[in-house]
């Protein structure tokens, strides 16, 4: 319409899609997850050896980033940690996104009072604070790994669910799925085959945010106290055991948090540069 | 006319929320049901002795049913009966009335400033999108919505009150008897509930707008050769006004995640705290009382949202 569109587009995409930024996202989460599967080889001391006499000590050559609330080394428990936090939204994450997807899909293909029930059942779970239902949670009961990995993963499944029955019903109504479906297609068949290889970038993009709140949830019951149990640590946990620390200027309560925040915000950035940032607004918050 | 349609949508969403707090208690009820054994044999721990069990049983009515239990539970909440404390048996209601007014203050002080703040930020960045204004505006969103709330406050305490000694490192609302009091009390943990929620209402006032800055009619206005402040004023931000609406009432209601950490750090009475402390104790009465208060709230803010957004639609009203 106007000289100016051209130009405009062209800045649109350079927005959405930033390569250099996705490259560094990419080293940090790929640096995160080596950490976490190699860190018996990587740690400087073990998980529970008190090495040092000096509690909440500086960093220093041979404690990168000092000792925490016993004199251990903190570089150590942040390796040792990352399996904790990793491991446990990783498990979170594909369980959300894995029944958001089929259930979406499901729901998309099917139609009619399945997809009704489905998605009602879906506003009710979505409409609880996830914090808060998380809590009720633990409180019920306690705080073991498979029952914090369910709880996240129930908490988060809807708007994977919401996601992934939009992008379905927009693929639903295309004519490969119309003329399968002419064909005498089964639901499954019709899902499995035409429907789900037609929505894996969108679902991996979706798959990065929900990654960054689960990890962001179960930090937070971490450092509540109501999340991984000692002596299990994971990151969240070691910001709650040092917080007497922070008097001091300890780096032990700040280290864990920063660790936390890189990944995540590795996350992010691996996700604007692969994916651009447009499907962000749609998935903020849960 | 217009008026019936509106307030009949406005009425349906009210009913729609109420129908989905029922469904809410029902969840949170079969939550805290779901503990495996008998739960009054768990809350008396080591002194469970066969007559203290059965005592309690019966005071928490753990003989009846439980769809008998659920409505009798039930008609409690609505009629403000919520039943006593385990740990120490105090009445729930009590304990609440204690703590909400601290709460309320807290959230309320957040709104005050993150608003502001918020709408100056995402209206800035929506009119000069695609500046680097906007892509720092951006980044630093993305960023402090990726950190957790506890490293916000950790740092904040570090700066402000380890290194600078500015402000207290606790909230200890007996200080807060002047203005000044009130803000030395207040700083960090408003500063710290602040930060993630004036990312979120940023982002989505800047995308409310954007929108509307790229309609036709915008457009029309520019090439009119009507001044950039008044396009954004006069011609773009009214029609976005409902969206806009819509992005707070969303966003405040995530100050309820942020609150259950700042009280927990800040050491500061309020409700959420009380549901922490209640959780790590499982009791149950004031887990259950705290988890509805909050998604009511919760949910009482996306219907200003809704109702919001229903409002300010033009297309509603003329119909």
């Amino acid at each position: 319409m106007s000289e100016a569109a051209p130009a405009l587009h062209r800045r649109l995409r350079r927005r959405g899609r930033n390569a250099g930024a996705g490259l560094v996202g990419a080293a940090i989460v790929g640096l995160w997850m080596f950490a976490a599967l190699a860190a018996p080889l990587l740690a400087p001391h073990g998980e529970a050896a008190i090495v040092s006499n000096t509690v909440f000590g500086p960093m220093s050559g041979r404690f990168p980033l000092g000792t925490d609330y016993l004199g251990r080394d903190v570089l150590s428990l942040i390796l040792y940690g990352a399996r904790y936090t990793i491991g446990l939204a990783l498990a979170a994450t594909a369980l959300a996104a894995g029944s958001g997807v089929v259930l979406g899909s499901l729901a998309a293909a099917s139609g009619g009072t399945l997809d009704a029930v489905l998605s009602r059942a879906m506003d009710t779970l979505i409409s609880l604070p996830g914090l808060m239902f998380a809590l009720v949670m633990v409180a019920a009961l306690g705080s073991s790994v498979p029952v914090l990995i369910a709880t996240a993963a129930v908490i988060y499944t809807p708007g994977a669910f919401r996601i992934a029955r939009s992008l379905a019903v927009d693929i639903n109504a295309m004519d490969f799925v119309v003329v399968a479906r002419a064909r005498g297609e089964k639901t499954h068949t019709i899902m499995f085959e035409e429907i789900l290889p037609n929505m894996v970038l969108p679902v991996l993009t979706d798959f990065g945010l929900r990654f960054v709140f689960i990890v962001l949830l179960l930090s937070s019951l971490s450092f509540l106290g109501l999340g991984i149990q000692p002596p299990a640590a994971d990151w969240g946990s070691l910001v709650r055991e040092n917080i007497q620390g922070l008097g001091y200027g300890a780096p032990a309560v700040i280290m864990p948090a920063v660790a936390i925040a890189t990944l995540t915000i590795g996350v992010n950035l691996l996700i604007d540069g692969f994916a651009g940032g447009r499907r962000r607004e749609f998935a903020d918050g849960h | 006319m217009r008026n019936r349609v509106i307030l009949r949508l406005i009425g349906a969403r009210i009913g729609a929320n109420l129908l989905l707090l029922l469904a809410i208690s029902l969840l949170v009820f079969l939550g805290t049901e779901l503990l495996p054994g008998n739960v009054a044999e768990i809350v008396l721990g080591q002194g469970a002795t066969p007559a203290a069990v059965a005592a309690l049983s019966a005071a928490m009515h753990l003989n009846q049913p439980a769809p008998l239990r659920y409505l009798l539970w039930l008609g409690g909440l609505v009629s403000g009966h919520l039943g006593h404390s385990l740990v120490n048996g105090d009445s729930v209601a009590s304990l609440i009335a204690s703590r909400l007014p601290n709460s309320l203050l807290l959230a309320g002080l957040t709104a005050l400033v993150s608003v502001p703040v918020a709408l100056a930020l995402g209206i800035t960045a929506a009119v000069w999108r695609g500046t680097l204004y906007d892509r720092i505006v951006n980044v630093l969103t993305v960023a402090s919505v990726s950190v957790p709330e506890f490293l916000v406050a950790t740092l904040a305490v570090l700066v402000f009150a380890v290194r600078l000694h500015w402000l207290p490192a606790l909230a200890y609302l007996g200080a807060a008897d002047s203005l000044g009091g009130l803000f030395r009390v207040f700083a960090l943990p408003v500063m710290t509930l602040s930060f993630a929620i004036v990312a979120q209402m940023a982002r989505m006032t800047r995308a409310a707008l954007v929108n509307t800055l790229e309609s036709s009619y915008v457009e029309m206005a520019v090439l009119k050769g009507a001044r950039p402040a008044r396009v954004v004023l006069r011609h773009a931000l009214p029609n976005a006004i409902g969206p806009i609406a819509n992005a707070i009432a969303l966003s405040l209601s995530f100050l309820l995640g942020g609150i259950i950490i700042v009280e927990t750090i800040f050491d500061y009475p309020g409700l959420a705290r009380l549901m922490v402390d209640a959780v790590s104790t499982r009791d149950m009465p004031l887990i259950q009382a705290c988890a509805m208060l909050f998604c009511a709230f919760y949910l009482l803010l996306v219907l200003i949202a809704d109702i919001a957004a229903i409002l300010s639609n033009p297309r509603l009203r003329f119909r």
